[in-house]
Formats: structure tokens, C-alpha cells, sequence
């Protein structure tokens, strides 16, 4: 491909920058809630994140006070005071009058807001603000500062939302489900994507035709029918209709046919020489199947993991349907969702809270990157 | 919590133990019912025979019977339900249908999820296309594709606070802590409460999932343009073809199956999107669409089941066209095996 490469300088720089702007779009929104998670829980909702490692971190707006405290000194009208009232001081760095520009004026310095009128705001928060005019107005002048409090970083966040916010608990649920529903599928499909590979019996063309329409079938479809099974069944046996055998089996039977369609057209691909020469060797379907194709077949048996892995890992509908919404049985995704809606405006929770629901994806994924890619390069036909 | 894990443990050993006593047993079996060693001519053939035909369905019997209870039974059962009342009891006809397409909010949410459909597919395959053609001429391209990649590991309800955060709104004059609003007030604009702008808060919640989907289009597409042959990329060049033209006349038209299958899986996933909706709007602002709306009836008011599950049919019904292109297409791959 390189000799589609741009010849000209120009070209070839245009492609880095156009890629780099890509990476910069898919990166810095996670990025964000990394570096927010980390922060100091007051500084989240006082500057943006992306100015957490400056010492000015702190814009901050104040009002001066109306118009009706002013006095008049030797022909002039003058506003004076200290803009933290009777509170703390705190090094104040820069001021300004304008949200655009909040840090214009250096602190200590006298601005000149045009009409002859000055303002001069002192780092202790002090100011003096004078006028030719008498002030109108019932609002005071608004007044934009940057007080330089330094960075601060801490895992206070993590402890809090792992240890009391639930979501530790929520972690360990997660990884219930997941687990069983990741291995109990494999064996159940390794089997019949064998038999539909290499085994011939009345029917399999129609099964195979089946099992990758399924693929496409909405998860919706499944959802209220189910629903009403677990019901009756939990009824019938006098317990919960919401139990982990329940959502292993239901997550089981939706990666089913993805499992069957990768693990088969992976199965089928192998050597047919080998088959044939076990077979001569007196070898039953059985004994191919355990000593030959599963150890042949590790990389694809590798790839279906990681990818129902993921997909349970990441699923709230299924567990929203068929889970509870209790301490004992809230998976993080549906945590984190109720947490959308109780702790709406906490950002130091809510990012805390996503990055530990993201990480375990996140390792999985770049450690195994190699197979989840194989995967998707061979089973691309499925919705996902 | 350590007795969860421990039972977690016991029902992996018992679920995978269960799987290769079955399938061992049920081998063993066979065997035993029908001998082929130890017995003689023409029996041992029989036997053999009878082995040949019970064999294939013990090894698919486990997987057919989960498919049955969990993906066939279902579809039959959603059917039979959407032409039934909300408990599932009377006979109502097309009641819930003609219910359906009367409802404000049902056609607010088909007409959204066409605007999904019309965005989100081609946004992920173009800008998939753009950025793997793009990283194929950079030394740090494998890198790049990585980082692009990653968002497809993140669950949709992570990607929403994700972006959550950067639309995060705070009143005018006030340090914006949302990324979007603090760029727009850095050029002078006026900050928005963008998820709750009617229409248009649709399109701040197909970014996320355009974010999540384009690495899949990349990672797909890239590979199908290393399958082109290198001649017919350099004789493009020799006949002093430009960047562009190779990439429209010569590239494109060469992957066009690839696209398709990567327009079509995208699709799908549109179609089911319901996370993000949930997460992020909840279906207000006129942001509902279908698979929401069917959560939605599945619980609102204690459940309606005639309702939800019509809307889960009209999403089938969306869905069989690619259904049936797939048989087709995965019928001609494997007609010869």
C-alpha cells in the first residue's frame, strides 16, 4: 500500500496530523474520566480536567457589590472591598471581566474596562474599582479570578465508591456472572460446531442455515417470553425467577449461535488429511474431536471467549431483565446506570465508578488483543 | 460475598464437569448399545451405521436444545404475544398494532431509530474506511489503530458517562467542566444543555455510539484492503492516478463486499441500541427509540407484554431482510462442504 503514500512533504504531514486528530478524538474522552477519577473532589466541578496540572487550576466568578455601596472620593465614585468577603483568603493569580478572558489582568494590577472606569484586584482578593460616573445597577460588576490552590491528585475517590458506594460489591457480581457464562458455552458449542463441520447427518444444511439466522435475531425477541418462563418457573419451584443459574443459562443461549458459527467455520477449515488418517487409524468422532480438533482449535476457542467475555461483562439489558437490583445482585453496569440517576451531578463518583467498570475490559483487550481481532475478523456477519 | 464466589467456582466445575460427563457418557453410550468391536460381518456394520446416525445429535443435541428454549421458542412465543393484551391472555388482534402506529411516542421512536439507521452505519464504515487507509501509510499506524480500536471494549453504560461528562452543561459565565461546552465558550459561544435539545440531542447520542463502532469498521476494513493486490494499486499509480481516484475507483469498489457486511453488522446493532438511549436520556426530549420503548412496556405499569413485545416484532421485522442475505450469502460460501 505504500505507493499510495502522498509523494509531496505536505501530504505525507497531512496524513500524521489527520491521524493524530483521530486518535486525539477516541482517546481524550476516556482520558477525561481517567484523569477525573484521580482528582480532588472539589476540583472536579471547579475547572475542567484538562487544566488539572496547572496551579491555576481554579476560575472562579465573584460579584463586586452593587452599586449601592459605593462612595465618592475626590470627584470619583469607588467600589472597595475584599472579594472573599470575610472568608479564608486565597492567592489570587489573575482576574478579568469577561468569561472569555478570566485571567486578562494579572492580580495586583489596575484594569481599564474602557469609560474611564478601573478595577484593581489584589492576590488577597482585595479591589478597588473607580468610576468618573456614579454605578447603576442593582447586580455588581461580575468578576472573573484564577487563585492558584495546586494540583491535587488522590485515590480518596476509589475507596470511597469501591467501599461504600457499593460498587466493590457490584465488581465481584459482575464477575459472577461472567465467568460461568463464559465457559459453560464453549464445551456446548465446540461439539456441535464439530458435528456440523465434519459430521454428516440428515438435516445439517437446515441446522446450519438456522443457527446463522439466529445470529441476527434481536435479543428484544427473546426478552418477554423469558421473562415469563423464569417467572412460571420460579413460581412453580417456590423461588426467586431471579437467580445467577438463570442469567448464566440465558447468556449461554445468546452467545450460542455466534459461538457455533465462529468455533464451525474455524473447525471446518482444518486439515482434512488429519481427520481422514485419524479415522484410517481406527480414531471415533469422539476421540477426534478431544485429541485433534479441541488442542488445533485454541486460538478460535480463544477468541469466542474473549469475546463473550466482553459481552456479558458489558451487558445491562440482559441483566436488567433477569437479575435483581439488590446489593447481592446488581452488576456494575446497572450500578453504574442507577448511579446516573442517583448521584447525577457527583462526577468524582460517576468517573470513579465507570473507570472500574472499564478496566477489566480495558486489560482483557490490550492483553489479547490478537484474538479478539481473529474473531472479529471471522465472525464479522454477527450483529453484535 | 464468599459464599457468591464459591458458588460461582462450584457452578463452573459442575457446569463444565455436567458438559464432558454428557458428552462422554452419552459416547460411551452408543458404544456400549451398539458395539463395533468385538462383533462380527454384517452386525458390526449395522452398528456402526446406527452409531453414525445417533452420534451427530448427541453432539449437537446440548446446543439445539438451548437454542430451542432461549432463541426459537421466543420468537414464536413474542409472536404469538404482540396479538395478545397486556397479561397475555385475550386474543386482541391487531389491537396492539394499530395501538402502535397511533402512538406519539412509537412514531417518535421509528423515526429516530431511520435517523440512527441513516447515520450511525455510514458514519462508522466512512470514517472506518478514512482512518484505516490513513494508518496504513504511517510507521505508527498499529498504535493508532489500537487507540481507535479501544472504545469497542467499553460498555455502552461506560461510554455514556464518558460522554456524559464531556456534554456536561454549567450556566453561562461559569467554568465549564464539559468539554464541549468549554470549548464553545472558549470561542465565545453559548453553552448548551446538549442531550435535552429536541431532534438534535439524537445525534450527541449516535457519537457515542459511532465512537464504540468505528474501531470495528477499522479493523475490519483495514484488513480487506491488505487483501487488494499490490499490482493493481501500483499499475493505478503508474497510469498516474491520484490518491484520490485510487482510493474511489480502485479501493472502494474492490472491499465492496467487506463494506457491506460491515454496513449490515452495524445495522443491527443500531436497531438493538438501548443502553445508550437509557443511560443518557432515558427516552425524554423526544430521544426514545424502539428498543427503550420496548424495555420501557416490558415494566411500565407492572408490564404490558401485547405491547412490548409488538415492538420487539416490528424490530424483527427490520432485521429479516439481512437475515435472510446472510443465509444466502453463508449458503453459497459453504455449499460445497
Amino acid at each position: 500500500m505504500a505507493v499510495t503514500t502522498g509523494k509531496s512533504f505536505a501530504g505525507r504531514f497531512g496524513v500524521h496530523i489527520a491521524v493524530l486528530i483521530f486518535v486525539a478524538i477516541w482517546t481524550v474522552p476516556t482520558l477525561g474520566i481517567l484523569v477525573s477519577s484521580l482528582r480532588d473532589k472539589d476540583q472536579i466541578i471547579a475547572s475542567g480536567w484538562w487544566n488539572s496540572f496547572a496551579s491555576s487550576s481554579q476560575t472562579e466568578a465573584g460579584r463586586l457589590p452593587p452599586a449601592s455601596a459605593q462612595v465618592e472620593k475626590d470627584g470619583k465614585f469607588v467600589l472597595e472591598g475584599n472579594i472573599f468577603g470575610d472568608g479564608a483568603a486565597r492567592d489570587i493569580s489573575a482576574f478579568g471581566v469577561k468569561s472569555a478572558a478570566p485571567t486578562q489582568y494579572p492580580a495586583g494590577t489596575t484594569a481599564d474596562l474602557g469609560d474611564g472606569v478601573t478595577l484593581q484586584l489584589n492576590a488577597d482578593g482585595g479591589f478597588v474599582m473607580q468610576s468618573p460616573k456614579a454605578f447603576e445597577g442593582e447586580r455588581g460588576q461580575r468578576v472573573y479570578y484564577a487563585s492558584s490552590a495546586p494540583p491535587k491528585f488522590t485515590t480518596d475517590n476509589y475507596k470511597t465508591v469501591l467501599f461504600s458506594e457499593g460498587i466493590g460489591r457490584s465488581f465481584m457480581n459482575s464477575l459472577t456472572v461472567t465467568i460461568p457464562a463464559t465457559v459453560i458455552p464453549i464445551l456446548i458449542a465446540a461439539f456441535a460446531a464439530y458435528a456440523l463441520a465434519w459430521m454428516r447427518f440428515p438435516g445439517r444444511a437446515l441446522l446450519i442455515a438456522v443457527i446463522i439466522g439466529l445470529l441476527v435475531v434481536p435479543l428484544q425477541m427473546s426478552l418477554i417470553p423469558l421473562l415469563k418462563l423464569y417467572n412460571g418457573v420460579g413460581s412453580f419451584f417456590g423461588v426467586s425467577s431471579k437467580t445467577y443459574l438463570g442469567i448464566w443459562l440465558a447468556h449461554t443461549g445468546f452467545g450460542l449461535p455466534f459461538a457455533i458459527y465462529l468455533l464451525r467455520s474455524y473447525i471446518a477449515g482444518l486439515p482434512r488429511e488429519i481427520m481422514e488418517s485419524a479415522r484410517i487409524d481406527g480414531a471415533s468422532d469422539f476421540e477426534i474431536f478431544v485429541k485433534i480438533v479441541l488442542p488445533l482449535s485454541f486460538p478460535v476457542l480463544a477468541s469466542f471467549a474473549i469475546f463473550q467475555f466482553l459481552w456479558v461483562w458489558n451487558d445491562l439489558l440482559v441483566a436488567m431483565v433477569f437479575l435483581g437490583t439488590e446489593g447481592d445482585q446488581i452488576v456494575l453496569t446497572a450500578k453504574l446506570n442507577a448511579l446516573l440517576g442517583s448521584r447525577g451531578g457527583d462526577w468524582e463518583i460517576l468517573t470513579t465508578s465507570a473507570f472500574v467498570t472499564i478496566i477489566v475490559p480495558l486489560i482483557v483487550f490490550f492483553s489479547l488483543q490478537r484474538y479478539f481481532v481473529r474473531g472479529l475478523l471471522a465472525g464479522s456477519v454477527k450483529g453484535g | 460475598m464468599a459464599a457468591q464466589i464459591f458458588s460461582a467456582i462450584f457452578v463452573i466445575i459442575v457446569g463444565v464437569g455436567g458438559c464432558v460427563a454428557y458428552f462422554w457418557g452419552a459416547n460411551k453410550l452408543v458404544d456400549i448399545i451398539f458395539p463395533s468391536r468385538g462383533v462380527k460381518g454384517a452386525a458390526a456394520i449395522d452398528n456402526l451405521r446406527r452409531q453414525g446416525m445417533i452420534r451427530p445429535w448427541l453432539f449437537v443435541g446440548p446446543a439445539m436444545i438451548i437454542l430451542t428454549i432461549y432463541l426459537i421458542y421466543p420468537v414464536i412465543e413474542t409472536l404469538r404475544l404482540s396479538f395478545l393484551d397486556r397479561g397475555g391472555v385475550n386474543f386482541v388482534g391487531l389491537a396492539n398494532y394499530q395501538w402502535a402506529f397511533g402512538d406519539r411516542e412509537f412514531r417518535n421512536s421509528i423515526l429516530n431509530n431511520i435517523i440512527w439507521l441513516a447515520v450511525v452505519p455510514a458514519a462508522c464504515t466512512f470514517l472506518g474506511l478514512i482512518i484505516a487507509v490513513l494508518t496504513d501509510k504511517i510507521w505508527w499506524g498499529t498504535i493508532a489503530k489500537s487507540l481507535i480500536f479501544l472504545p469497542l471494549a467499553i460498555s455502552f453504560v461506560g461510554a455514556s458517562v464518558i460522554w456524559k461528562f464531556i456534554y456536561e452543561y454549567r450556566g453561562e459565565g461559569q467554568t465549564q467542566i464539559g468539554l464541549l461546552n468549554a470549548i464553545i465558550q472558549y470561542f465565545g459561544g453559548q453553552p448548551q444543555v446538549w442531550i435535552s435539545l429536541p431532534f438534535w440531542n439524537n445525534f450527541f447520542l449516535m457519537i457515542i455510539l459511532i465512537w464504540i463502532q468505528t474501531g470495528f469498521a477499522m479493523v475490519i476494513l483495514s484488513s480487506a484492503l491488505r487483501g487488494i493486490p499490490e499490482e493493481t494499486l501500483e499499475a493505478a499509480v503508474i497510469d498516474g492516478a491520484n490518491p484520490f481516484q485510487i482510493f474511489w475507483k480502485i479501493m472502494v469498489p474492490q472491499i465492496w463486499g467487506t463494506i457491506a457486511v460491515v454496513w449490515t453488522t452495524i445495522t443491527i446493532l443500531v436497531l438493538k441500541v438501548f443502553d445508550i438511549v437509557l443511560t443518557m436520556t432515558n427516552g425524554q426530549w423526544n430521544s426514545q427509540v424502539l428498543a427503550n420503548l420496548m424495555f420501557d412496556w416490558m415494566f411500565r405499569g407492572g408490564g404490558d407484554f401485547g405491547r412490548g413485545a409488538t415492538i420487539a416484532i416490528i424490530i424483527m421485522i427490520a432485521v429479516i431482510p439481512i437475515m435472510v442475505w446472510n443465509i444466502r450469502q453463508a449458503n453459497k460460501e459453504t455449499g460445497g462442504h
